[in-house]
């Protein structure tokens, strides 16, 4: 599996660009960590991968494929290859635990069967290994608002792997959870990405989360790139340009 | 420093008084005393009116249900009525209220959608049942027609507007595994609104149960036809036992109503 986006801009607003001209590679597995400050445009940047968010210029090619490209039905099939987990989960709360991981699943399914909930068994079965992974085997039946926070990411995961994702995007996933779910959560991306030798990227604010678990970090400020490397070359001095000021550093120390 | 007594002067007023609000309460007043002057809404007139409406009541009792197969005939119409219409308003208004939301859909289809249900709720039904009455005769169908369109009208805007306030994160992560257009639909967006559109029909059937007493008055089918009649020959006893009857009606008819919503949106989920 090959990202490249190439000279990617997105302004939400006319000559205010969030994103200006990201140039990145991203190819073989391994966990990258997208760091850097809030409205930095490390969830655009994301997000306009599977074109949730439409880029204003630019390409992103996905094995060859140019997804920024493609007309809407071919968009639905580029998708369906790439898997997505949400800062806040982004579960139909009122869909059971199981209804949500079939949810990775509808880009194979007509609407009829779907409705029907009629899925086929091997898309079954997969769900249940799934849940046996993540640990929410007995909640299968229960409703995605009855989870705790940790349990609903888990689901949100194992939603996202249901794909059989040739990649795997994660965007702030650890944000709204307690550093023990924190760990748990990026252990879980990181060890499921090696055992399907997909690509995870994954945008956080939590260095020290970057620096456990990824491979490579990429740093961005300003809406470009300005690091990329792994964690030992990530020091102090570049740490302050990323988020700028070096007091903080102090304090963390 | 002064103390915090002596900086204290007299405190602002807790509560403002806007003029344009006084000024609004008073017009109000004033058009309802010119109204009532016009329309010769007197107290003289209200005490003779008094008076007409004790001996009318007089004459109602006891109510007299000896034509009761008239009753029953007209009661069985009007409900058949009101399920028909509320069947195939709702399935008319579940789309019409997707095409309308502009979370989903692009403003060239929910602007023409919009209007044509706001048509649909601009006439009372039972204007509505009289256009129908010249259009497809006397019977039955002018109160079905009728009251499908106020239902459109009705729980049309409703279900648009639910659509309107669900949590687009959870259609966007739908959105994001490659589902379809309908498959969105499907599990994005029905999921969080089934509840409150459940809630919304069965209001409306109820709506529409009380309404479908009543279009029969224009000949649009139902119990009201048999009302009216026994109203202009005098049979002020037939009158109330339809009336009794009708409410008998509209209270199981809640009753149900409630038991629906209660299996719906207060337990579980789809109802699966």
């Amino acid at each position: 599996m090959t990202l490249v986006i190439k000279r990617l801009v997105k302004a939400y607003q006319r000559d205010q660009p969030v994103l200006k001209g990201i140039d990145l590679v991203v190819d073989g597995t391994g966990l990258t960590a997208i760091i850097g400050p809030s409205g930095t445009g490390k969830s655009t940047l994301i997000r306009c991968i599977n074109r949730l968010v439409e880029p204003t210029s630019g390409q992103i090619l996905l094995d060859g494929v140019e997804l920024t490209a493609l007309p809407g039905a071919g968009l639905r099939r580029a998708r369906r290859s790439i898997g997505m987990v949400f800062q806040e989960y982004n579960l139909v709360e009122r869909l059971t635990v199981m209804e949500n991981l079939l949810t990775g699943r509808l880009g194979y399914v007509s609407a009829w069967q779907a409705w029907r909930r009629r899925f086929p068994d091997a898309d079954i079965a997969r769900a249940f290994d799934l849940l046996e992974i993540v640990g929410l085997a007995d909640r299968a039946d229960r409703r995605a608002d009855a989870l705790s926070g940790g349990q609903r990411q888990r689901v949100g995961i194992a939603r996202a792997l249901m794909q059989q994702p040739t990649l795997l995007l994660a965007d702030e996933p650890t944000s709204s959870l307690d550093p023990k779910t924190s760990v748990d959560i990026m252990t879980l991306l990181r060890d499921q990405g090696r055992a399907r030798a997909i690509p995870v990227l994954v945008n956080m604010h939590d260095v020290s989360l970057a620096r456990r678990y990824a491979d490579r970090i990429i740093g961005m400020s300003g809406g470009q790139i300005v690091f990329d490397g792994d964690g030992s070359q990530l020091d102090d001095a570049m740490l302050g340009r990323i988020y700028g000021g070096e007091s903080w550093l102090e304090a963390a120390a | 420093m002064a103390g915090p007594a002596a900086t204290r002067s007299t405190p602002a007023p807790p509560f403002r008084t806007s003029t344009a609000t006084r000024l609004v309460g008073l017009a109000i007043l004033v058009y309802a005393v010119y109204a009532a002057a016009q329309l010769d809404f007197s107290w003289d007139r209200f005490q003779v009116g008094l008076g007409n409406g004790a001996r009318f009541l007089g004459r109602m009792f006891p109510p007299d249900f000896e034509r009761w197969q008239v009753l029953v005939k007209g009661l069985a119409e009007s409900l058949q009525i009101a399920v028909l219409a509320s069947a195939l308003g709702i399935g008319l208004a579940l789309p019409l209220g997707i095409l309308g939301a502009r979370n989903l859909m692009p403003p060239w289809v929910t602007w023409p959608v919009r209007i044509v249900v706001s048509a649909c709720r601009a006439l009372h039904p039972v204007i509505v049942a009289i256009l129908f009455v010249k259009a497809v005769g006397f019977g039955a169908l002018a109160g079905i027609l009728a009251l499908a369109v106020a239902s459109i009208g009705f729980i049309g805007k409703l279900f648009t507007e639910a659509i309107e306030e669900i949590s687009m994160k959870q259609v966007e992560a739908v959105r994001a595994s490659g589902a379809s257009f309908m498959n969105v639909i499907g599990y994005g967006v029905v999921p969080q609104v089934l509840g409150r559109f459940v809630g919304f029909s069965t209001y409306q059937l109820d709506s529409n149960l009380r309404n479908s007493t009543m279009v029969g008055i224009v000949g649009a089918g139902g119990i009201g036809g048999t009302l009216f009649s026994a109203f202009q020959r005098f049979d002020y006893d037939f009158v109330l036992a339809i009336l009794i009857s009708i409410i008998a009606i509209i209270m199981i008819g809640e009753v149900l109503a409630r038991g629906v919503r209660a299996v719906y949106i207060d337990g579980r989920g789809l109802g699966r």
